[in-house]
């Protein structure tokens, strides 16, 4: 059987419903059912941001991951992953990127949180930020993100290159190029 | 066919699209928005020439599709819950006049209020109204609904309402389309005085309304939006209203040991509540919104025959949106749970974004208004209800669309002075610039600041009815050109900004200052698409 529960978290403007319709194109064309609940309206500005997404070869019923039930959590910031935990499975994945968002005051000791993420069972980080500005623009690191949970995800890496494609056609060939080596990147990096 | 991947608010409009719709109106308003939007990109409805630009307010907006009903067209009005009390009056009067083209009214009502003052439920709105109220589980029923409902209000002539909550306006599914039918020939209704409510036949046509509602209920028992289950423990039956269903799917992966009522249509199908009820020992009401059937199964003596169980007794939450845990609590499905959350964990309140003219605004209008202390500004609906949060706390209220503007105006009349509206440039032409003429007319001291950033922001940057017309409007609501102000919020022009400000908050008159910057986002968005 194939299913995935992911939870995509991060803040308003960092790209997580770019990643969403990636998966949710790439899912379609392998005829797998869908169901992806996102934000819109005043929580987009700035403010913390997630989308549940389910992915199955069965029958999905609610538009929301129950507690408990998400496979992977995956965070395009290190604290906002933090905040839907109590929705971790047991043998669920948190991927998140190291990288902090930081705008508001109270933001905690960077250093420490990627402590406390390690010391999650399951936990993967990495530096999309620097990938990103690898693969030709720090804008793309939603991207890597996207590659670093591709391998634990049920649709295959093929429809998810092509799904980019198609995302980011209208923008150029670069603008695709440089989106697929970001998402090989952070494959080959989650992978290691 | 392939199956489109669709937001329930785009299946809607896909629904429509493909029934035969002619036009749709509407303002803008979270969870509702993307409805329009769809038809406004769509490439079918641009080659057949539907109707799909945005209205100056949902009121205008549902009697623009009155009339297009009027004219034997399918016409669609799409609104956010508490754009249906700015449409309440053609609303409830639609009712009475009835149709000729199929129209529904799409309200998305918005449970835990997401991007909303308040939680209210549009399907009382339906029961007011008399009018069969569709609710749909998924996005293939939106789609369903919406395909089939613009027959549902030509069979029985009457305004359909159909009520979707923001979960489900903006959760993605496969959708799988039905045949594209016609639009319908353009005619005239067949009783020139149909649609003509003088006293004399609206009380002809309220007999017909009432007389229509017994059909109605026989409709929702046959129509298919709503199915009654069997199960094999009776101990419990569970009535599940639109998006509950799914909730209650998700905790009985093998299948629900008790009969379940589905319910998807309104009036509520009274035969397949008695059936459920007489054969089950309790029921559970599980409903996104406010307990409607909960309550009226209980009777307003509170003697239903069985016990029920929902909001009202605490099973479930008074308020707030419903969700898979909330549902498996109430029905003893324990579930497990992963890590807490951390203790550290922070708030991240959504914030006006960096650069945002309204930022700028604010800080001169603070600064203007220090020698009169705090306490006397009113604002209204949009990104600059923002400046409530720190670090401006720079505003007193935030009510309904127009509210900054009337209730200044109040505030002067008691004695408050100088007493300021903050309002932005799309909310203004909602509805601000009738209370502008009445301070107009009674030269209450108060100044009008209007954030113009030419575009209605907060929804995602549609086309503001003010754009170009601001400073026509305010002249012609007869507003002294020598008080009428246009500043350009950026911080190189603070000090002069302010002291337009206190000029005219010394004023005993009515003041407008249009303060205008064209949205970061707005503009960040053009220069890409060029």
């Amino acid at each position: 059987m194939k299913k995935s529960n992911i939870i995509l978290s991060g803040v308003g403007g960092q790209g997580i419903l770019t990643i969403a319709a990636a998966l949710s194109l790439a899912a379609l064309r392998e005829n797998l059912n869908i169901k992806q609940a996102e934000v819109h309206g005043m929580s987009q500005r700035g403010g913390a941001v997630q989308s549940h997404l389910r992915i199955s070869d069965g029958r999905i019923a609610s538009d929301l991951i129950p507690k408990g039930r998400a496979d992977i959590i995956l965070s395009i910031e290190p604290v906002e992953g933090m905040r839907y935990l109590p929705y971790l499975s047991e043998n669920g994945l948190l991927i998140t990127n190291s990288k902090p968002f930081v705008n508001v005051d109270n933001y905690p000791d960077p250093d420490f949180i990627l402590g406390e993420i390690k010391k999650i069972k399951g936990s993967i980080i990495l530096d999309a930020d620097d990938m990103a500005k690898e693969a030709g623009s720090v804008r793309t690191s939603n991207i890597v993100m996207l590659g670093a949970a591709s391998p634990y995800i049920c649709v295959d890496t093929g429809s998810i290159e092509n799904a980019l494609a198609r995302i980011f056609d209208r923008k150029g060939h670069e603008v695709v190029e440089m989106n697929l080596r970001a998402y090989r990147m952070g494959r080959e990096a989650a992978r290691r | 066919m392939d199956k489109l991947l669709l937001l329930g608010d785009e299946a809607i409009a896909q629904g429509a699209i493909d029934a035969g719709l002619s036009g749709i109106y509407a303002y803008p308003g979270t969870p509702s928005t993307e409805i329009t939007e769809y038809v406004q990109r769509n490439s079918y409805a641009r080659q057949n020439g539907l109707h799909s630009d945005w209205s100056a307010n949902e009121k205008t907006a549902l009697e623009a599709a009155l009339g297009m009903s009027y004219a034997g067209k399918r016409a669609m009005a799409c609104m956010k819950h508490v754009g249906l009390n700015v449409a309440a009056d053609p609303f409830i009067n639609s009712a009475m006049t009835g149709i000729a083209g199929g129209l529904i009214v799409v309200v998305a009502d918005d449970p835990s209020m997401h991007s909303s003052q308040n939680e209210q439920d549009s399907r009382f709105y339906g029961m007011f109204a008399q009018v069969p109220v569709l609710e749909p589980s998924t996005q293939q029923e939106a789609y369903d609904m919406a395909y089939a409902g613009f027959g549902l209000s030509e069979k029985f002539r009457l305004p359909v309402l159909m009520r979707i909550t923001t979960r489900l306006s903006h959760s993605r599914a496969g959708i799988i389309r039905k045949e594209q039918l016609n639009q319908n020939p353009f005619s005239l209704p067949d009783d020139p005085r149909q649609f003509v409510l003088l006293p004399s036949i609206a009380r002809k046509r309220y007999k017909i309304l009432l007389e229509t509602q017994v059909s109605l209920e026989d409709n929702a028992l046959k129509s298919g939006f709503n199915v009654l289950r069997e199960g094999k423990e009776h101990k419990l039956g569970i009535i599940a209203c639109g998006i509950a269903l799914n909730y209650l799917e998700e905790n009985f992966p093998a299948g629900i040991p008790y009969p379940v009522l589905k319910i998807g249509q309104y009036p509520a199908p009274k035969r397949m509540l008695q059936d459920l009820v007489s054969a089950c020992d309790s029921i559970m009401v599980i409903e996104e919104g406010y307990p409607l059937i909960e309550e009226g199964l209980r009777g307003i003596l509170n003697n239903s025959p069985k016990p029920v169980h929902g909001r009202l007794d605490g099973s479930l939450p008074r308020d707030g949106e419903l969700n898979p845990d909330l549902v498996g609590e109430a029905l003893g499905v324990t579930g497990q749970q992963g890590p807490e959350i951390p203790e550290f964990m922070i708030d991240r309140p959504p914030a006006l974004c960096k650069g945002c003219g309204h930022i700028d605004t604010f800080k001169a209008l603070l600064e203007a208004l220090e020698p009169y202390g705090p306490g006397r500004t009113f604002s209204d609906i949009g990104c600059y209800t923002l400046g409530a949060l720190p670090p401006y706390n720079a505003i007193n209220s935030c009510v309904d669309m127009g509210a900054s503007v009337t209730m200044a105006k109040g505030a002067a009349d008691a004695g408050l002075f100088p007493s300021v509206a903050v309002i932005g440039d799309s909310t203004f032409t909602h509805s601000g610039m009738t209370g502008l003429l009445d301070a107009v007319i009674e030269n209450s001291p108060v100044t009008v600041v209007i954030s113009d950033n030419e575009t209605t922001g907060m929804t995602g940057g549609q086309k503001s009815s003010a754009l170009g017309r601001l400073e026509s409007i305010c002249l012609g609501l007869g507003v002294n050109e020598k008080h009428l102000r246009v500043i350009t919020p950026l911080r190189k022009n603070h000090d002069h900004n302010v002291g337009v400000m206190m000029e005219e908050l010394k004023y005993q008159g009515v003041s407008v200052i249009i303060s205008r910057r064209e949205c970061i986002q707005t503009a960040a968005r053009r220069k890409r698409s060029k």
